[in-house]
């Protein structure tokens, strides 16, 4: 990983890409927290994302999880990839594990950096 | 809210390091899984697995008139079981709700094993202690310094072979009293009693994962050496199996759990064990007026209900029927690992319970569209 990752609170990781555009996926704690993931729920391109509300589903064998989205924006494209492969999210989370990406005009204030997540994540 | 502090098995530090992800289950700080919980589903079902039931209660009835005791106790005629048998069993409240479902081990005429649920042990020990007031019979909880472990797969048998040699390769260390021959022979839902380093060992032919298995009760001192022991001769045929594999092994396998296909507001006869309680062949027990008397004509049925895509319904989900009207909910569902599609397990009107009757699931909002099947989801060959 060289570009500098950005973390929300519930486990989303945002990564702006040079065109811009944010990719979006879950963290490998929140991959580990769930188990194999078996289902992902994303929503369609064109789709509205608000930063803190729900953008869709993540299921492992145990339980659903909903997917919160860590930007204000607008989807792009979805992977495909982990829709038919959702253990991606688990064997990749940061790589071919991600889950869309989304165009946007401002990143919000408490996204965290590494060592902020890190730190959220131990307390 | 109280905060406790939750219960640890005696095999804590071994779970801890294999890595394992832990959750708390009843009270007791479980392994759910060690690596990946699909993995150890498919072991199971493949080879064997490895799991630390030790959250699992084990109340002990001794006494000449233990087995009038549990006949009165428990729905089952536990009189009518031979030494070295095992049944399954339920306990009852006064009105025919289910308390517990147990497994009953006899170890002599005046002794009985009674194994159950984590999160039932204490109400079962209580109400066995109660219901054998009148009876020349000793109640001892003995779920604190007990551990089982389950060996469960295919290969299962081959395994406690492998144990069974590596103990009499070193001088009577390893297992006592249970020859080969005896494992070999062992049919479902009997056991044996012997020794491993010294202490008590029941060994059982019993599981909750539809496969071939064993069930291993030692005393907690001697279960970090069981453990260590099954995994030096099991090698990568036995994998360490946590909780969440365990939970979608049996719904494959259509087994009831406590608190979701069982429970105290649900009859029996709801859950397809209707015919448990000993109407027949024994007197008074708790709760059987109650059963006897219920008009369960009109009551919801439990079905298994399957699915196409990868999308699960989960327990509570809402069944709907053709028209669109609320016709049951899901107790149990999950993404079948072994078969690739969803399954569940539901309550649904008794009218609607046929096998391919088609039926919708809602699923936190979207409709899923299910199919009644008969029970098991999965049967080994």
């Amino acid at each position: 990983m060289t570009a500098e990752l950005l973390y929300s609170k519930d486990h989303e990781w945002v990564r702006v890409e040079s065109d811009g555009v944010a990719v979006i996926g879950v963290t490998d704690y929140a991959a580990e927290q769930l188990g194999d993931v078996v289902y992902v729920d994303l929503p369609e391109t064109g789709a509205e994302l608000s930063a803190g509300s729900e953008m869709g589903e993540i299921e492992s064998t145990k339980s659903v999880s909903d997917l919160f989205s860590p930007i204000d924006g607008t989807v792009t494209e979805i992977n495909q990839a982990v829709v038919d492969s959702p253990e991606l999210v688990n064997s990749a989370p940061f790589e071919d594990g991600w889950l869309l990406r989304a165009s946007f005009e401002s990143l919000p204030e408490d996204l965290l950096d590494a060592a902020g997540y890190q730190a959220f994540t131990a307390s | 809210m109280v905060e406790q502090s939750l219960r640890s098995t005696a095999l804590e530090a071994v779970h801890e390091s294999l890595g394992a992800t832990f959750t708390d289950f009843a009270g007791w700080r479980m392994p759910v899984r060690y690596d990946s919980d699909l993995a150890e589903h498919a072991a199971v079902r493949e080879r064997a697995g490895l799991f630390d039931l030790s959250h699992m209660g084990e109340i002990h009835l001794r006494g000449p008139e233990a087995a009038a005791a549990l006949d009165h106790a428990l729905a089952g005629k536990l009189s009518a079981v031979s030494v070295g048998r095992a049944k399954y069993s339920l306990l009852l409240t006064e009105d025919a709700g289910v308390i517990d479902d147990v497994i009953t081990y006899r170890l002599a005429d005046d002794h009985f094993l009674v194994v159950a649920n984590a999160s039932n042990a204490d109400a079962d020990a209580e109400a066995l202690a109660s219901r054998s007031a009148g009876f020349d019979v000793e109640v001892e909880d003995s779920s604190d310094g007990t551990s089982l472990l389950a060996v469960q797969g295919p290969l299962s048998e081959e395994i406690l072979l492998r144990l069974l040699a590596a103990g009499s390769a070193d001088e009577g260390e390893g297992v006592v009293g249970i020859g080969a021959e005896d494992i070999t022979a062992m049919k479902n839902y009997r056991f044996l009693t012997g020794t491993y380093r010294g202490q008590d060992l029941l060994v059982a032919r019993t599981g909750y994962t539809g496969e071939d298995g064993f069930e291993l009760y030692v005393p907690d001192a001697t279960a970090v050496e069981l453990w260590t022991q099954l995994t030096e001769v099991g090698g990568e045929d036995l994998t360490p199996c946590g909780l969440a594999c365990r939970d979608t092994l049996r719904l494959e396998a259509g087994m009831p759990l406590y608190g979701h296909e069982l429970g105290a507001d649900l009859h029996p006869s709801q859950s397809g064990l209707g015919r448990l309680p000993a109407l027949t062949s024994k007197q008074d027990f708790v709760g059987r007026s109650a059963f006897e008397s219920a008009e369960v004509d009109d009551l919801p049925v439990l079905v298994g209900l399957v699915a196409e895509g990868r999308r699960a319904a989960r327990a509570g989900s809402v069944v709907r029927g053709p028209d669109g009207s609320e016709v049951g909910s899901v107790s149990s569902g999950a993404l079948s690992p072994t078969l690739g599609h969803p399954i569940a397990m539901a309550f649904v009107r008794p009218e609607l319970t046929d096998v391919g009757t088609e039926l919708v699931v809602d699923v936190r909002g979207k409709d899923l569209p299910v199919r009644v099947v008969a029970l098991p989801f999965y049967s080994r060959s």
